[in-house]
């Protein structure tokens, strides 16, 4: 599994296919300068358990949010599984940009509080424009 | 219909499976082979929630997959047989002798295993597995999504690209 450093500043896992949390931390690096806020991980070439694995080896360095890009993908499978016996952990699948520029900037209390305002900002944030 | 894609994945229902298979063949129901999963009703649960609400999922043990095998194919639906490992679906083939082709989707490293694609690795043991799939008229090839070119036993026994 590809995966970035894991500065002290950490507070959630972007993880999904190919080099899409890279990339979703990129954007969000040019938007705000604050990615470090994340860890990101791919999927690419890896079994379940290892997925799973890396997940917990980040969970033990104290982050409690999990963000990934497919509800049906195999990095949320995998977080599923760890959530089973983290009841603390916030899991938020569907990630967009949205969602992790509100996350980075949010001043809620918590990660966990952080994630879960996230995600409904980057769920408004779908829209479709037909009319110009 | 029929079963159109009897798959060997060891990630079992994934976004290749929903997504890069599943929308491009219409795919109707799904039919998760796997004794753990089949008793575990948390682990039911868990795959279940992956699933489109359009597709239908069936979980079964091997004995049960194979019980109900004419039933599968019987369905007006295209559906997708998953089996996490070589050795259930060699037990599937043996067990209802109507299965034509096998799709390698993905069995990852582990120790004991060697390279054969970028998606798959295999112990000595589980290619001799995929030789008795051959020798039993299952035609064998891997193929992770669609578009890839659907690559014969032969070639991926002979090593990585």
């Amino acid at each position: 599994m590809s995966e970035s450093e894991a500065p002290k500043s950490v507070r959630a896992i972007v993880v999904g296919h190919g080099e899409f949390s890279a990339g979703l931390a990129s954007a969000v690096q040019q938007i705000t300068g604050m990615a470090d806020q994340f860890v990101c991980l791919s999927n690419t070439g890896m079994a379940p358990s290892d997925i799973e694995t890396a997940l917990r080896s980040h969970l033990s360095e104290g982050v409690s949010v999990i963000f990934t890009d497919l509800p049906a993908g195999s990095a949320t499978m995998a977080a599923r599984r760890v959530a089973r016996d983290r009841p603390e952990l916030v899991l938020v699948s569907g990630v967009n940009l949205a969602t992790l520029l509100d996350f980075v900037c949010s001043s809620a209390a918590s990660p966990a509080e952080a994630a879960r305002g996230a995600a409904e900002r980057g769920r408004a944030s779908l829209v479709v424009l037909e009319r110009h | 219909m029929a079963i159109l894609l009897y798959r060997i994945d060891d990630r079992l229902i994934h976004g290749q499976v929903v997504v890069g298979w599943g929308q491009p063949l219409d795919i109707g129901f799904l039919v998760l082979v796997d004794d753990l999963v089949a008793s575990s009703d948390w682990e039911k649960e868990l795959y279940r929630m992956a699933v489109p609400p359009e597709m239908e999922i069936y979980f079964a043990d091997v004995e049960t997959a194979i019980r109900d095998h004419a039933r599968y194919a019987a369905d007006p639906r295209p559906g997708i047989l998953i089996t996490g490992d070589i050795s259930v679906m060699l037990r599937l083939v043996t067990g209802v002798k109507a299965i034509g082709s096998v799709n390698l989707g993905g069995i990852h490293h582990r120790a004991g295993r060697r390279e054969k694609r970028r998606y798959i690795f295999l112990t000595p043991e589980e290619e001799r597995q995929l030789l008795a799939l051959e020798a039993a008229g299952v035609e064998v090839t891997a193929q992770d999504v669609p578009g890839a070119r659907a690559v014969p036993l032969a070639e991926i026994l002979g090593g990585p690209d």
